[in-house]
């Protein structure tokens, strides 16, 4: 492990929540204008993140919290793993504790609305899980590592030899950034049909923490499209951060432009998308090492 | 300082009404008002929201759901009775099944009159109602203050 | 260090024989009693075969090794004894509350405990035979010992389902038989390591690798022959619990572990990996639909014995590692996830994963012990996760891009149904009713034993990898490669401790104010039911099983199908070549 690597985890584990939160505020800003609106200021999900702190804790049980501690917990650590450079696959199978926490902790309160919806996100993460796993796997034949600090030193731009790769991320991106039409187990819009879905049952600091997990997840997600333009060349830092900056852009277009979906849709399309770019993509690597 | 009056949460419940004022306060929403502005956003669930806006008066049936959305609202919450029939009970008030305006239900904060409510009014009502929720938090920080001295 | 005994055992070939002849009337009796007089053929024909052999060619052959204890072995021994051993405690606690709840059930538990240790010790002699005669004498023991065990209870299913079981592993055993007189009349040779010493290049040891990987498939369940795992589910759980861990299904992955070197790259080695790789994903596929939490496991063996074949047939030094990981971790796990389904069908009245219904609350330590088991599954520190990891490194690296996007869907849908059994036991519903009293100290014992050891492995995990597989590899293969990054190891035990950590503070939260759960205002104060316009409503939440699209018929049919074509195109291939 370098010193660059601990730096950049460290780096992770103290601004993402404060880039998170600015890029969540954008989202709102912008969203806002697509519709013709003003919107809130910038720093508003700072002062909803605070507002929530602050207000009384209340809960449906008590295992409730202690769910929602692991979730966040481990969303920072498959964050921390990827910045500091470590096993791409470890970084996935950690996001999954993760969100089985996130699911268990929807499960534990019995209520309706949540159980429905984390079904629904069980559902979805079967959706989502082989393309990302297909995005490991296409990273290990493109550079020959799993390691994130190879990929980042990769002599070739990974994303010219992995376009379908690439796409088929940003499709299932849709799912993990809870962004219309995907957003069938939980969404920051207002009165879904399960009330607010996986968070119905949690309120105050419970609901601030998912939030603040949200944003480091974020972070690190944007982090997989930064991957596919690392390259030893000068100027691919820059293609990186316009290419995170334009999937976020496309992410908040893409949720203005759609309704909602049956999960059933959800799951079918995102298989599909998996096997024809993703899968199509990976036997093109190792076809042509 | 606190940030309750950045970032209002509301939660709207539809009492005994006509549907009028449902749709005002539905309009507050719309570009031509946008609330979310002043950072409000209709949650449509009591466990996240801070106001409580009520349309509609209080029958025999949904008085304990009024109650049950109510109890459910963490601290500092705030009512906000929007229209006529939430305010007294309006033209409903002397139906056999009535109980009256909200304010026999829950304790109601802010009281905005009209029928149907404009949404001018619906918004300075709101408004209005983050002061009263400035005061409650902060009596909350104290009474909790005092708690932890004694 | 690997052992090897003398070779002045001159009475053993006679006492093996022995023990085919007996074994083969026992079969004999049942099969004329009940009937099933095709079985008895099945295995008179195989029995015929071996003695004919032993006549013809038997004296020629005398090995110099005829049982071989290296640290393969080694792992499965205590596979057999630590996992075995706690499961036959187990029973005895389990099998005295089992007969009280079916009094129609004839109490024979003598029999019962005894077939149990006689299995025990055949699946010793088993991993331990060099000589394959040998191997062949205990393979049919224990073929036979699981057809006593599933028709213990005597019913007309029972019996059925324990026949079902006895014709698919004779017709494993019936190709064992075939192998052997194969290898011992064309290589003049009865031991595997000199039959793997031949090395792949002959033809006669890749048809006779071919037969042992069928009869391999037959003992560890791969479809199509995965219908008589799912039968044994009608026996006592202690039954199912062994052949699913520990022994049994372990037999046919080890044969088929052992083998490993001669499968690199060639038809036998493709199609050990194509019939593994589909039944992960099909019998994975197909635990989805089910509500039957034995079922579940039942598929989910099938699933993870499909992968540790699938990893066993790249034939790379990766892939052998990553089996043996996976057999390791996959005993004690679903071990443990059997005794806990177990002892909850004694306690709840049921073993519906709907009647699991917050277990947390009403019995806690049963419940912890359910969850490690299934968090042991499929969760990340935890050692099936990592050989998981492993697998999918070997294929990309073996570059079967079919078997990569079996291995990525499969393991997401092993996500899903772990993961809603996981969430319905952990539903807090808070109940004055508390089970559990019953539950006997020997079963306690045992499932406590197994929780500790499963997350006592996942900490060992790279001490496991250092001085037993690596070492064991090392002589097999020229050129180790290091399967999983060491410094890897070193953030899972990270994860561990975050785990443990966790754990420690459950319930240390501080007091907060409880609410109802969110049911529009109309929770009638218990949530667990509202108030509907036709009064207090019930509510009942159950989880999805997916049926229009992982049905169970469906997903075992188009299994069957993939798998037998490339089981009979694979024997007509490598078999046409020698006939």
């Amino acid at each position: 492990m370098s010193i660059m690597s601990i730096v950049s985890a460290v780096l992770y584990l103290l601004l993402a929540p404060f880039v998170g939160g600015i890029l969540a505020g954008v989202d709102r800003i912008i969203s806002a204008r697509m519709q013709r609106r003003m919107g809130p200021p910038l720093l508003q999900p700072f002062y909803d993140f605070l507002k929530l702190w602050d207000k009384e804790k209340q809960e449906v049980n008590p295992a409730q919290g202690w769910y929602i501690g692991g979730f966040l917990l481990f969303v920072v650590l498959s964050g921390v793993i990827f910045f500091g450079q470590g096993d791409l696959l470890l970084v996935i199978f950690t996001l999954t504790i993760a969100s089985v926490l996130f699911v268990m902790a929807a499960y534990c309160s019995n209520s309706p609305f949540s159980q429905v919806a984390a079904q629904r996100e069980l559902a979805q993460a079967m959706a989502y899980e082989p393309m990302m796993l297909l995005v490991a796997i296409g990273f290990y034949l493109q550079c020959g590592s799993f390691t994130v600090g190879d990929v980042l030193h990769a002599p070739t731009l990974s994303i010219l030899r992995m376009p379908g790769i690439f796409l088929g991320m940003i499709f299932i991106f849709l799912i993990k950034f809870r962004k219309s039409p995907f957003d069938v187990s939980m969404s920051h819009e207002v009165h879904q049909e399960l009330i607010q879905g996986m968070v119905t049952e949690f309120s105050g600091r419970t609901l601030a923490l998912i939030e603040l997990a949200h944003w480091y997840e974020n972070i690190f997600l944007l982090g997989f499209v930064y991957l596919f333009f690392g390259a030893a060349c000068p100027l691919a830092p820059v293609c990186g951060l316009v290419a995170c900056a334009l999937v976020y852009f496309l992410m908040i277009l893409v949720d203005n432009c759609c309704s909602r979906v049956k999960w059933q849709s959800l799951v079918r399309s995102a298989w599909v998308i998996t096997i024809i770019l993703g899968f199509g993509n990976v036997v093109y690597l190792m076809i042509f090492r | 300082m606190s940030y309750f009056t950045k970032s209002p949460w509301l939660v709207h419940y539809d009492g005994s009404s006509c549907n009028g004022c449902d749709i005002e306060v539905l309009a507050c929403l719309t570009p031509l008002y946008d609330v979310e502005r002043f950072g409000i956003v209709n949650t449509g669930n009591p466990k996240h929201a801070d106001i409580f806006l009520v349309t509609g008066g209080v029958n025999t049936q949904n008085l304990s759901v009024v109650k049950q959305i109510y109890e459910q609202m963490p601290k500092p919450n705030v009512v906000v009775a929007v229209g006529t029939c939430a305010c007294s009970g309006g033209v409903f008030r002397e139906c056999y099944n009535m109980l009256g305006g909200m304010d026999k239900a829950i304790p109601v904060d802010v009281y905005v009159p009209g029928c149907a409510a404009r949404p001018e009014s619906i918004i300075d009502g709101v408004v209005k109602a983050l002061g009263i929720l400035e005061e409650k938090a902060k009596q909350l920080a104290l009474a909790k203050g005092k708690g932890e001295e004694a | 260090m690997d052992c090897f005994f003398g070779n002045n055992l001159t009475w053993l070939p006679g006492a093996v024989m022995g023990l085919d002849i007996i074994a083969a009337l026992i079969i004999f009796y049942y099969t004329f009693k009940h009937r099933y007089y095709w079985i008895g053929a099945l295995e008179a024909v195989q029995l015929a075969l071996i003695l004919w052999f032993e006549s013809a060619y038997g004296h020629s052959l005398a090995g110099s090794s005829p049982f071989i204890i290296d640290k393969l072995v080694w792992v499965m021994l205590a596979i057999a004894t630590v996992i075995g051993g706690s499961i036959v405690v187990f029973a005895i606690g389990y099998m005295e509350e089992f007969q009280r709840e079916h009094p129609d059930v004839a109490d024979r538990r003598a029999f019962f405990f005894g077939v149990m240790v006689v299995f025990l010790l055949a699946m010793f002699g088993l991993v331990m035979s060099n000589n394959l005669l040998y191997m062949y004498a205990c393979w049919e023991i224990t073929s036979l010992c699981s057809f006593l065990l599933i028709g213990y209870t005597q019913t007309a299913e029972a019996t059925a389902n324990s026949f079902k079981a006895l014709w698919m592993n004779l017709l494993g055993g019936l190709a064992f038989a075939i192998a052997i007189v194969l290898m011992g009349s064309q290589l003049h040779t009865v031991e595997l390591t000199r039959f793997l010493a031949v090395g792949s290049g002959n033809r006669v040891v890749l048809t006779c690798a071919a037969l042992l990987v069928f009869c391999g498939f037959t003992k560890c369940a791969m479809m199509p022959f995965s219908g008589w795992l799912l039968g044994a589910m009608v026996a006592p759980t202690p039954t199912s619990a062994l052949l699913h861990s520990s022994t049994m299904v372990k037999a046919g992955v080890f044969l088929i572990i052992k083998l490993c070197p001669v499968l690199s790259g060639n038809l036998v080695g493709l199609m050990t990996l194509l019939v593994g790789g589909f039944t992960f994903f099909f019998a994975g596929c197909a635990a989805v639909s089910q509500s039957d939490g034995k079922k579940v496991l039942a598929y989910s063996t099938i699933s993870n014995l499909g992968l540790i074949v699938c990893c066993a047939g790249v034939g790379s030094y990766a892939g052998a590692w990553t089996a043996i990981m996976l057999v390791i971790f996959h005993a004690v796990a679903k071990s443990l996830c059997f005794l806990s389904v177990g002892t909850a069908e004694q306690e709840i009245g049921s073993r519906n994963l709907e009647s699991f219904d917050g277990m947390i609350c009403r019995i806690p330590r049963l419940a912890m012990c359910m969850l490690i088991g299934i968090c042991g599954m499929f969760l990340a520190p935890f050692g099936m996760l990592i050989s998981k990891w492993a697998a999918m490194k070997t294929v990309v690296d073996a570059g079967e891009p079919l078997l990569v996007l079996l291995l990525v869907f499969g393991s997401s849908i092993t996500m899903f149904y772990w993961s809603k059994w996981l969430g319905k036991i952990c539903t807090y519903i808070p109940t004055k009713e508390k089970l559990g009293q019953t539950i006997h100290g020997v079963q306690w014992s045992s499932l406590w034993l197994l929780a500790y050891l499963v997350v006592a492995l996942c900490a060992v995990f790279p001490l496991l990898s250092k001085f037993v597989v690596s070492p064991y590899l090392g002589k097999i293969y020229a050129l180790p490669t290091e399967v999983i990054a060491e410094n890897n190891f070193v953030v899972t035990g990270l994860m561990l401790l975050v785990l443990l950590v966790m754990a420690l503070c459950y319930g240390r939260g501080c007091k907060q104010k409880k609410v109802l759960t969110q049911l529009a205002g109309l929770n009638n104060g218990d949530n667990q039911s509202y108030e509907g316009a036709l009064g207090i409503v019930p509510i009942t939440l159950n989880n999805w099983y997916l049926e229009d699209w992982f049905g169970e018929k469906k997903m075992c049919r188009y299994g069957y199908q993939f798998c037998i074509v490339f089981i009979v195109l694979g024997l007509i291939f490598v078999g046409g070549g020698v006939l």
